[in-house]
């Protein structure tokens, strides 16, 4: 018995960094979203993002993470399936491969659709060469949700991949066995035994996308205006702290929206590891 | 005999969407034109001049140093964490798991104005903010991917040790350790992952002059683009191919002998 | 084996790691800048560094707004600021700004008089600023693309045969002076009336936007990823030392003419130290270098007087005095304005 509260000591560093810095942090946020500027009670804040101005910013935040994540899934899990039936010996060449991206700086993915996607950049020179018109890509909603699916696809397919991976050749063998046609394998059985990974992988994709604001600020040219770019606005621009926090509280709510959403549905989330 | 073609061209178009942009940054990190599209002749001068430029040199250590620092101390605090939570009861452990979740789970954005807003309180801003700040989204890593392997470790054995008159440390540097130490390399793998890559919450909680990559380029990006960064970005992917070939190796061995 | 020599390596890793950043801190003083970005040259604050033995920890930013909040925000004590005249002027009404003892800045005799008195209208005594360059807002167009009698107005930016071809500013002020102007107003108007008649025309003008940017105007032009752009004269100058085609003029309705000064912020840690920096970027070779980086008008009259007749007689970089007659200076916003400017400006960027 006393061995193991000693043991529980060791936990001691980290609680007390987890008070000072991740509950605290929280509650500053909620402090400062639930005051006005004189620090009197008010939930002002929090109402504002149904104002026309943050209401747009929201929906379309809603729309292109939506969008991201159902491209993401639909790349993702073909993807996997086809990694899958290869029977590679060592899985972790398909980690390697997806992660490979991810160690090259995120700022610089973003750059290189810059490069791409630019009025005279390399794609439209490519139209050009082929007689075809020119398109305006770059600084446009579709522009954003491209570099967000490059950013954030690695986190779709590979718990995916690790769900689908962990399913026994012998249970589709038995299937098949049984008389299953490829069809009822997959709906019956890798279907099932995948929702997991899928469910873990929404999350991971959605949360990122719904709140991300560099991606918007790069591939938007400013045109795009998501609600994280409206909530850094209102700290780095028009220094309203307290509106920056109200609409930060709404934007939480939403994420563990999708968390619920997620663990109603499937079971932790495990599989998420990239290693 | 389709449908193998048909996996193939779909995985050589993924694998293609993945790879040429950063292709693309390579080859034009010898291009001797600084257009974006026609090619110059070959040159390496960017490299040279990707050197020569301080604010680059200072973001690339500024990052090494917050990453190293700031992941070593998180795979400290958190594995020393897990095992303290595996002692734990029911209750506490689902309690200080919930905890753990929220810089995992919460916005980027959200983590770093949170803490943007407790260090303006009581500070100021500096390179000690950025590091506590990586500090506190990478213990998580670390305690979720240590505490499943120390799940799966035999207890009996470990208190077999003890009945046999081993202490407890040596115990567990005999039996418990050699069973997570998977576990800790691979928290401290993504703890180094999650600080190389943040942006969102440096981008808050940095003081004056403290630069990371990411928070130098998003400012270098917002001034026009440069040669130089293509460079950077050629030396970062060697840098990451490198890295990545000889971990894999190092796995591919140890399979090959477990086998 | 090799274990051990990890459980060692890393306690040693760390220590001097820590050491390596703590270090250097508390040895040498340091002087915290904020200035707008590409506005000063790297090469001459190393060389600052050098001389002096002062570290200089420079920050940027990209409109006078962010440089407000972040001064304001108090996250960080700067030592130096440089920003545009209505944000200086905010700020002193604000009582945030140090006098300057210009007995510790010899080199200040450079600066030109006639800059120095346009300056009235934010520091009528000279008590607080010292000018580092002033220059224009205009349309900067591809010759290739665009004829130069479109671009003697602003009408050219609401031309839909360049759609997805147009650059705006993305800072506030900047971008609505061009509808105001285009409409006959100050651009100094609160008035909401006006200002929402310039949100509309702003809003009509939104769909042809190629992007709102700042600083990558000029690369953007000379990659010819946009026809047309409203820049800074600096900014200009800038990108036709990167393209032939590309010329630069101030509209026939008029613009903004914008003095950005040096200011010493009460958060100074060393006034010493912050003059020392200004009497280094008044002296002539500094000035040379940071002229030479950033293609803006320079007020220091060593500079101009040593320059080349061509550089002297370009108008992108030296404004005519027709150009400035026709120009307006920036005051600054009371508190409705700025607020009622700032809704404006998130209206304009939700739609």
């Amino acid at each position: 018995m006393t061995t193991k509260w000693k043991r529980q000591l060791l936990a001691g560093p980290y609680i007390i960094w987890m008070i000072g810095f991740i509950l605290l942090p929280i509650l500053m946020i909620l402090f400062y979203g639930m005051t006005d500027s004189s620090g009197s009670f008010t939930l002002h804040h929090m109402i504002a993002i149904a104002e026309p101005i943050h209401r747009k910013a929201l929906l379309l935040s809603l729309k292109l993470a939506l969008i991201c994540t159902g491209i993401c899934l639909l790349l993702s899990y073909p993807l996997a399936m086809i990694l899958n039936g290869m029977h590679l010996k060592r899985q972790s060449f398909v980690v390697f491969i997806f992660v490979l991206p991810m160690w090259m700086n995120f700022m610089l993915r973003i750059l290189a659709w810059q490069l791409l996607l630019s009025n005279n950049g390399i794609f439209n020179t490519l139209l050009d060469s082929l007689g075809l018109p020119k398109l305006q890509l770059l600084n446009t909603p579709s522009a954003v949700v491209f570099g967000m699916v490059y950013d954030f696809l690695p986190f779709m397919i590979l718990p995916i991949y690790n769900a689908m991976s962990r399913i026994g050749r012998d249970i589709i063998d038995a299937a098949r066995d049984l008389g299953a046609n490829s069809l009822q394998v997959f709906v019956k059985i890798i279907l099932p035994l995948t929702v997991t990974g899928v469910l873990s992988g929404i999350v991971m994709v959605f949360v990122p996308a719904l709140t991300s604001f560099v991606i918007s600020d790069l591939l938007g040219g400013g045109k795009v205006l998501l609600i994280g770019n409206v909530i850094e606005q209102e700290f780095m621009q028009s220094m309203d702290w307290n509106m920056g926090s109200g609409l930060s509280i709404v934007l939480m709510g939403f994420v563990i929206a999708s968390m619920a959403f997620m663990n109603v549905r499937g079971a932790d989330g495990e599989g998420t590891a990239v290693w | 005999m389709v449908k193998k073609t048909v996996s193939r061209i779909y995985l050589s178009v993924i694998f293609l969407f993945l790879y040429f942009p950063i292709l693309v940054l390579i080859i034009l990190s010898f291009n001797d034109s600084k257009s974006r599209v026609a090619w110059g002749g070959f040159t390496g001068k960017w490299y040279l001049s990707m050197f020569r430029n301080t604010a680059i040199m200072n973001a690339f250590t500024t990052t090494i140093q917050i990453t190293l620092i700031a992941s070593i101390l998180a795979t400290i605090i958190g594995t020393l964490a897990a095992i303290g939570i595996q002692a734990m009861r029911r209750r506490g452990r689902a309690i200080l798991l919930g905890a753990t979740n929220i810089p995992l789970l919460n916005a980027d954005i959200v983590t770093g104005i949170s803490m943007m807003l407790l260090f303006v309180r009581f500070t100021k801003l500096g390179f000690s903010t950025v590091l506590i700040a990586h500090l506190t989204f990478d213990i998580p890593y670390v305690i979720l991917n240590v505490l499943p392997k120390l799940n799966a470790t035999s207890k009996s054995a470990y208190e077999a040790a003890l009945d046999l008159g081993a202490t407890p440390l040596y115990a567990f540097y005999k039996i418990v350790w050699p069973d997570i130490l998977p576990g800790v390399f691979s928290g401290f793998l993504m703890a180094v992952t999650m600080s190389l890559d943040d942006f969102s919450i440096t981008y808050f909680t940095k003081g004056a002059g403290v630069n990371t990559l990411s928070t130098m380029l998003y400012t270098e990006l917002r001034k026009g683009i440069r040669p130089e960064m293509y460079a950077l970005s050629t030396l970062l992917f060697g840098i990451a191919l490198l890295l990545l070939l000889l971990m894999n190796f190092r796995s591919a061995r140890k399979n090959d002998i477990n086998n | 084996m090799k274990r051990k020599f990890l459980f060692a390596a890393v306690p040693l890793l760390l220590a001097a790691s820590l050491a390596g950043c703590g270090g250097n801190d508390e040895s040498t003083e340091v002087l915290t800048v904020l200035n707008y970005g590409k506005y000063f040259d790297p090469e001459a604050l190393k060389l600052f560094e050098e001389e002096t033995g002062i570290k200089v920890e420079y920050e940027e930013y990209e409109s006078p707004e962010e440089m407000y909040t972040k001064y304001k925000a108090g996250s960080i004590n700067y030592d130096l600021l440089c920003t545009s005249e209505y944000m200086v002027q905010k700020l002193i009404d604000e009582g945030e700004v140090l006098e300057m003892n210009f007995d510790n800045i010899p080199g200040y005799k450079n600066i030109d008089p006639a800059i120095i008195d346009a300056a009235v209208s934010y520091d009528p005594e000279h008590k607080y600023t010292l000018p580092f360059f002033y220059g224009t807002v205009g349309i900067l167009y591809n010759t290739d693309e665009v004829n130069d009698a479109e671009t003697e107005s602003w009408d050219v930016l609401w031309d839909s045969k360049y759609e997805g071809k147009i650059i705006m500013e993305n800072s506030v002020r900047d971008c609505f002076l061009v509808p105001l102007k285009r409409l006959g107003y100050s651009l100094n108007t609160t008035d909401e009336g006006e200002l929402n008649e310039a949100l509309q025309m702003l809003l009509e003008q939104k769909p042809l936007i190629y992007a709102y940017f700042v600083d990558e105007t000029g690369d953007e032009m000379a990659a010819a990823n946009a026809s047309l752009a409203v820049a800074y004269s600096g900014e200009a100058a800038y990108a036709q030392s990167l393209a032939d085609n590309l010329a630069y003029t101030v509209p026939g309705e008029g613009s903004n003419l914008w003095i950005d000064s040096w200011f010493i912020p009460k958060t100074c840690k060393s006034q010493e130290n912050a003059e020392k920096f200004l009497d280094f970027l008044c002296r002539e070779d500094i000035a040379r270098m940071n002229f030479d980086y950033v293609y803006y008008a320079t007020p220091n009259t060593a500079v101009y007087e040593n320059l080349d007749e061509e550089t002297k007689s370009d108008t992108t970089i030296f404004p005519t005095q027709k150009t400035l007659d026709n120009c307006e200076v920036f005051v600054s916003l009371d508190e409705a304005g700025t607020d009622l400017y700032n809704r404006l400006w998130k209206e304009l960027k939700s739609n």
